[in-house]
């Protein structure tokens, strides 16, 4: 009985808030965007399949899914490169105006004048727009192995479907990082166009100018790279290279890389020694997943960090509208 | 005494250094209709809020139905509609479906919905708006579709904050009718929040006059215009068919009775100023001089009398 007071307002919330989802405008065209770019990296992958698979000098060329995924011939970037810029802006339009809106039509008040509690509405928010966002890569993944059998008749590695799963989540995680900041800002703002607006603004700076800004900075504290040992410009590389992974788009283009590329062997870069004895060879799933494991991480804790800021902001607060 | 199902005990609200609510104690009994009364910005709103848990006070306690409002509001709201100045619906579904969602979010038995869906809405006379999107409705069927929506869950206490607002004034009529049968019908308990002094005048059991966080007196209007004016005299005002003819003869005459204090004649019309009721003497006066009578009117205090003086106290 208890468990059924529960769940029973957050399952019908799940449910209407799925359902303005499906009915709106915005989500379409979304769809309609991602399945074009979708549509236009199988294509060009198809077309260079041939070449991909007949290179003897790239580990990975048996795994035909995988190549379908990310190869390209330089005209347009590859699905899973897309996707970084694509997936923000289906977290942030999915979420941008989640409580403004319905605070700024008088309805939130209403609604929390129901016998629900306020995370509820907010896990609501969040869990509907990820559930249509996952189904929405489901069904693409889907669609691309399902297509790929048709076409090539070439059979599927167990361990590809594994890493296309993984990708898939690492996918759903990164536009759950966005969906749960543009949710935080809309909490914020009252204006629903102030919150989409900060929201690119950040997403803008991560993909854009965070890397020219840490540029600048460590070229202007870094010592003169000829002056330093070999070791040393190690160390520097591997502080860069962290600092830069405080972008979330730089953790997701390292998982999804890794994923999808199992010859990927380590993220930072690597001595002469320890290349010495390697043979260049795709790795097993297993150890791909434990080098993304640390980014898949980050991007869970930064979304945890942004939804519990948004508990903290909307819980105490005074409803009126 | 019965025990009050609303009880309020030295709520305070402030915002930065100004106080929104100042020290409200309030009691609200079983099957009443109360009445806030308040000029805009006098802290109604705010205390409605704290009633139901939408925003925390900064002392004092609000008890709705035996629970706390602040620390456990989901079972205050079990029991309470809550109907809030500026409604708002999702404009893109329509009247049923807006109702819909919130019985299931009271969580209604799914097949008991349909059926109390149809009748609320029946209730509130919206049958033929039913699959209507809310989004073409007028501002008086969106009211209606807020009390519906109140009375979906069939509540305890109903709360309305301002439902006269923005009504034209038979729609008010009507409403404010329909929110008098609902609770004598189903023994609610109503609070509503009101600066329309008629309207409250309709209505309500009791009242209490809120000005700038403050609850200044309550009790029916009967005993608040009993307070306030028992010490003042008791107007009354005749009008005659013709131009008195000497009027200073008349006043000489009058003024020799003992009960009147003042007398002021304006060619038809003479008022008086008594210190008892004395109208039927004064008609019989009147009669026996020949005067033809049109009107007499004597004067009591309205809410309109009372809002005045509580207002002219406290500035």
């Amino acid at each position: 009985m208890k468990s059924q007071t529960l769940s029973g307002p957050f399952s019908v919330m799940v449910h209407k808030e799925m359902a303005d989802h499906i009915r709106s405008w915005r989500f379409i065209v979304l769809i309609g965007l991602i399945i074009l770019t979708f549509v236009a990296s199988m294509y060009v992958s198809l077309g260079n399949i041939r070449s991909a698979m007949g290179n003897a000098n790239d580990p990975d060329r048996s795994f035909l899914y995988l190549k379908l995924l990310t190869i390209t011939d330089n005209s347009t970037p590859p699905f899973h490169v897309f996707l970084s810029f694509l997936a923000p802006l289906l977290g942030i339009s999915l979420g941008f105006d989640a409580v403004n809106s319905e605070q700024n039509s008088g309805t939130l008040t209403r609604l929390l004048a129901q016998p629900i509690y306020r995370d509820n509405l907010l896990l609501a928010k969040f869990v509907s727009a990820l559930i249509m966002v996952s189904i929405l890569f489901l069904v693409l993944a889907l669609l691309m192995t399902g297509g790929g059998l048709v076409l090539t008749g070439v059979r599927m590695e167990p361990q590809e479907l594994l890493r296309i799963l993984g990708f898939l989540v690492i996918c759903v995680v990164y536009v759950g990082f966005w969906l749960s900041l543009s949710i935080v800002l809309s909490i914020r703002f009252r204006q629903a166009a102030t919150s989409a607006l900060t929201a690119v603004g950040i997403w803008l700076f991560f993909t854009v100018f965070y890397q020219i800004v840490i540029n600048l900075l460590i070229r202007s504290f870094l010592p003169d790279p000829s002056f330093l040992t070999q070791d040393q410009i190690l160390r520097y590389n591997e502080l860069i290279l962290d600092i830069l992974r405080i972008a979330p788009n730089q953790l997701y283009t390292d998982a999804s890389t890794t994923m999808l590329m199992p010859s990927v062997r380590s993220l930072s870069p690597m001595t002469m020694e320890q290349m010495a004895g390697a043979i260049p060879a795709p790795l097993p799933f297993r150890e791909s997943l434990m080098i993304v494991w640390p980014q898949v991480s980050a991007l869970i804790g930064a979304t945890v960090a942004c939804f519990a800021l948004s508990y903290y902001l909307f819980m105490r607060r005074e409803i009126r509208s | 005494m019965k025990d009050p199902i609303i009880r309020l005990k030295g709520l305070t609200k402030c915002y930065g250094p100004q106080k929104a609510v100042d020290n409200l104690s309030l009691d609200i009994y079983k099957g009443e209709i109360f009445g806030l009364l308040g000029p805009n910005g006098a802290g109604k709103t705010t205390t409605i809020l704290m009633m139901l848990g939408l925003t925390d006070p900064t002392s004092g306690s609000a008890f709705v139905c035996g629970h706390n409002a602040t620390n456990n509001p989901i079972s205050v709201k079990r029991k309470v509609g809550y109907m809030p100045d500026s409604l708002g619906f999702y404009d893109n579904m329509t009247a049923l479906e807006n109702l819909m969602y919130i019985a299931r979010l009271n969580g209604l038995d799914e097949k008991e919905i349909m059926k109390r869906t149809a009748e609320t809405m029946e209730i509130v006379g919206l049958s033929s708006a039913l699959h209507k999107k809310t989004s073409t409705f007028s501002r008086g069927m969106k009211q209606r579709l807020g009390l519906a929506d109140v009375l979906i869950k069939q509540p305890d206490v109903i709360i309305l904050d301002e439902p006269t607002l923005g009504i034209d004034p038979s729609g008010v009529r009507e409403f404010l009718t329909l929110i008098k049968r609902l609770s004598k019908e189903q023994e609610l308990t109503v609070l509503l929040s009101s600066h329309h002094l008629h309207h409250v005048q309709q209505v309500c059991d009791r009242v209490g006059i809120f000005v700038k966080g403050k609850l200044l007196a309550q009790g029916n209007i009967d005993t608040l215009s009993g307070n306030l004016f028992s010490h003042e005299a008791h107007v009354v005002s005749f009008t005659l068919a013709d131009v008195i003819p000497q009027p200073c003869s008349l006043q000489q005459e009058l003024e020799q009775w003992e009960s009147v204090k003042q007398i002021s004649i304006n060619k038809k019309t003479i008022e008086f100023e008594c210190k008892q009721v004395i109208t039927p003497a004064l008609v019989r006066f009147f009669v026996e001089k020949g005067y033809d009578i049109l009107g007499v009117h004597q004067k009591d205090y309205g809410l309109d009398e009372i809002y005045q003086k509580y207002f002219e106290d406290i500035n």
